[in-house]
């Protein structure tokens, strides 16, 4: 029977609350944690949520009755208690496929973390997960090369990829820079790297940089007889500029570029990682100003849900924080959006933060970055914790080396080394990490004076967002 | 302060991807990482090459990959037996993934004179 208009103000939960609602193969799923204002009922706020997030606005009005908003209509089908946390929950909506455009994680979070996000009704509200159904995913770009794809242009296998990071980050001059460069690729680097606010300043601009950095690259290889790269990082005021940096990096034969995804923007990381694809292009991702969004645990968008973005949106690295290094991260849940870069399907798996299965279909996987404070004594915990499919950046853990750059990567490549045959042997790197490298320190004078510089260094600052655990 | 000794000039400087920033593997290391691959479920398989051609993607196999080959002693003996074939070649072992379609791992046996 047709619905008649009654204009006016209606509870939310009236449409958007369906707790007998059992979401479909093909709905894209999201889990928030919700702070309410006092007072207001949780199913009254979950559909708020589902309302506010998909077809719905404050009242109701006449061309609502056009449509079939009962098909297009976020569900909010489930509410749950957050662990050791009574000031929120968590609310899971499901979102018919057809709300959002195909191949658009711009169209996807302009409604999911859209308007939402300043409605009254809440005190705070963070998206903790998206499943992303493999329907929605095959209508993503995604990673330009892959992992596999990318082992094989550059010649790397069973064992992780060595980067640095240039510093300082910002004030050499280009030819400056690419010595910087030329000495960590000569000492056994596989990348060195553009930080992420060089872009084309004045006492350096992209040109010249590119260009002295490509002969720092290929003097390395001639040197070494290894294949090396350097994240050129095309980021730009707009995205014609973004790509004309981009074209030139590709005619002087460079094999790796590099954007700024959150800063940049995803409709431009979008467009520079199918254009990476259709030339060949490997693409380095750095996410400057994620912790903006992800580490107040009450409100803005977890990390593994920007991993997701990315993964759709493409890149072939991105940064996935240490664990053990100086910058925030907790080692379950980075374990756990490790897995969601790289693994073609992931287990829910709420000790890990993982809320839903995600199946990425035939979607390659990402690399992770582990990359700030980390340098050669770190290297037993990071081979274990990251295993082969990762780079691991030292930036002053390779420049600050007594000796120089190369010095420095010579000791770094030592170390890996030294740990993934130890690995391989079937020790236990956290526990023998010690005695494995002060056994290839003795063939290595540059190692061993890596571990005399650093050995005194910890970070050890308790994180700030944890995994949501009971505590009664 | 010590000087990094690497140059254009010096065949020393060359490197071959895993494993060459160590000393070369001595027999019972070279084992256990062969026994590694088997334990993996990767397929083990030989290539050499001429040192000059060391720098491509493609080197020359010996044989086939060794499909479902689990004894150590077997690949031991067919890796010597491409390096006295071949004395002047670089041969690398490697360990082909076949779900991933990608080497798991790969890493230079003998070492030729580098160029």
């Amino acid at each position: 029977m047709a619905k008649v208009y009654d204009a006016g103000v209606k509870e939310y939960r009236e449409t958007y609350w369906m707790p007998d609602y059992t979401p479909k193969e093909t709905d894209i799923l999201a889990c928030f944690k919700v702070t309410p204002q006092d007072g207001v009922p949780r199913e009254e706020v979950a559909a708020a949520v589902a309302a506010e997030s998909s077809t719905g606005t404050w009242t109701t009005v006449w061309t609502d009755l056009l449509t079939d908003l009962d098909y297009y209509k976020g569900r909010a089908y489930a509410i749950e208690d957050v662990p050791g946390d009574d000031t929120c929950f968590y609310a899971f909506i499901a979102y018919p496929i057809d709300l959002f455009e195909e191949g658009s994680v711009v169209n996807v979070m302009t409604s999911l973390v859209g308007n939402v996000f300043g409605f009254k009704a809440l005190r705070a509200l963070r998206l903790e997960d998206i499943r992303f159904p493999v329907a929605y995913v095959m209508t993503c770009n995604g990673p330009p090369q892959g992992i596999q794809l990318e082992r094989d242009i550059m010649n790397k296998y069973g064992r992780p990829l060595l980067g640095c990071t240039i510093k300082p980050k910002l004030g050499l001059s280009a030819k400056n820079y690419g010595r910087a460069c030329y000495e960590g690729l000569r000492g056994g680097l596989d990348f060195t790297k553009d930080d992420e606010n060089v872009n084309s300043q004045p006492f350096m601009r992209w040109r010249a940089r590119f260009d002295f950095v490509q002969e720092a690259i290929e003097k390395a290889e001639a040197e070494t007889g290894e294949r090396k790269g350097h994240y050129l990082n095309v980021t730009a005021p707009t995205s014609d500029e973004m790509m004309k940096r981009a074209e030139y990096a590709k005619e002087i034969g460079t094999p790796i570029i590099m954007h700024d995804y959150i800063t940049g923007g995803w409709a431009a990381n979008t467009q520079l990682a199918q254009w990476c694809q259709d030339n060949g292009m490997l693409l380095h991702i750095h996410r400057a100003m994620h912790a903006v969004l992800d580490r107040n645990p009450h409100h803005g968008i977890h990390f593994r849900v920007l991993t997701k973005i990315l993964r759709l949106s493409g890149g072939d690295h991105l940064h996935s924080g240490t664990v053990v290094g100086k910058l925030e991260g907790d080692r379950d849940a980075t374990l756990g959006w490790i897995d969601i870069m790289r693994d073609s399907y992931i287990k829910e798996d709420r000790s890990r933060g993982i809320f839903f299965d995600q199946d990425w279909g035939s979607m390659p996987g990402v690399i992770p970055v582990a990359s700030g404070g980390i340098h050669v004594w770190h290297m037993p915990a990071l081979v274990n914790i990251f295993g082969d499919d990762s780079v691991l950046q030292f930036g002053g853990g390779t420049l600050g080396h007594p000796w120089g750059n190369a010095a420095g990567a010579a000791a770094n490549r030592v170390a890996v080394e030294a740990c993934v045959e130890a690995r391989n042997q079937g020790r236990e790197l956290e526990k023998e990490g010690k005695d494995i490298l002060t056994t290839a320190a003795k063939h290595s004078p540059e190692l061993a004076a890596a571990m005399d510089t650093w050995k005194e260094i910890k970070f050890e600052f308790d994180t700030v967002d944890k995994i949501d655990v009971a505590h009664k | 302060m010590q000087d990094y000794q690497s140059s254009l000039s010096n065949p020393d400087s060359r490197k071959f991807e895993t494993f060459s920033y160590l000393p070369n593997l001595d027999a019972e290391q070279t084992r256990t990482q062969i026994q590694y691959i088997v334990d993996k479920g990767w397929n083990p398989s030989i290539e050499h090459t001429e040192p000059e051609n060391a720098s491509g993607s493609y080197w020359y196999m010996w044989k086939l990959p060794m499909f479902g080959e689990t004894d150590v002693d077997a690949i031991l003996t067919e890796l010597e037996n491409c390096h006295t074939a071949h004395p002047n070649n670089h041969v690398r072992l490697l360990g082909l993934d076949n779900f991933a379609q990608c080497a798991g791992t790969s890493m230079v046996i003998y070492r030729g004179a580098t160029v």
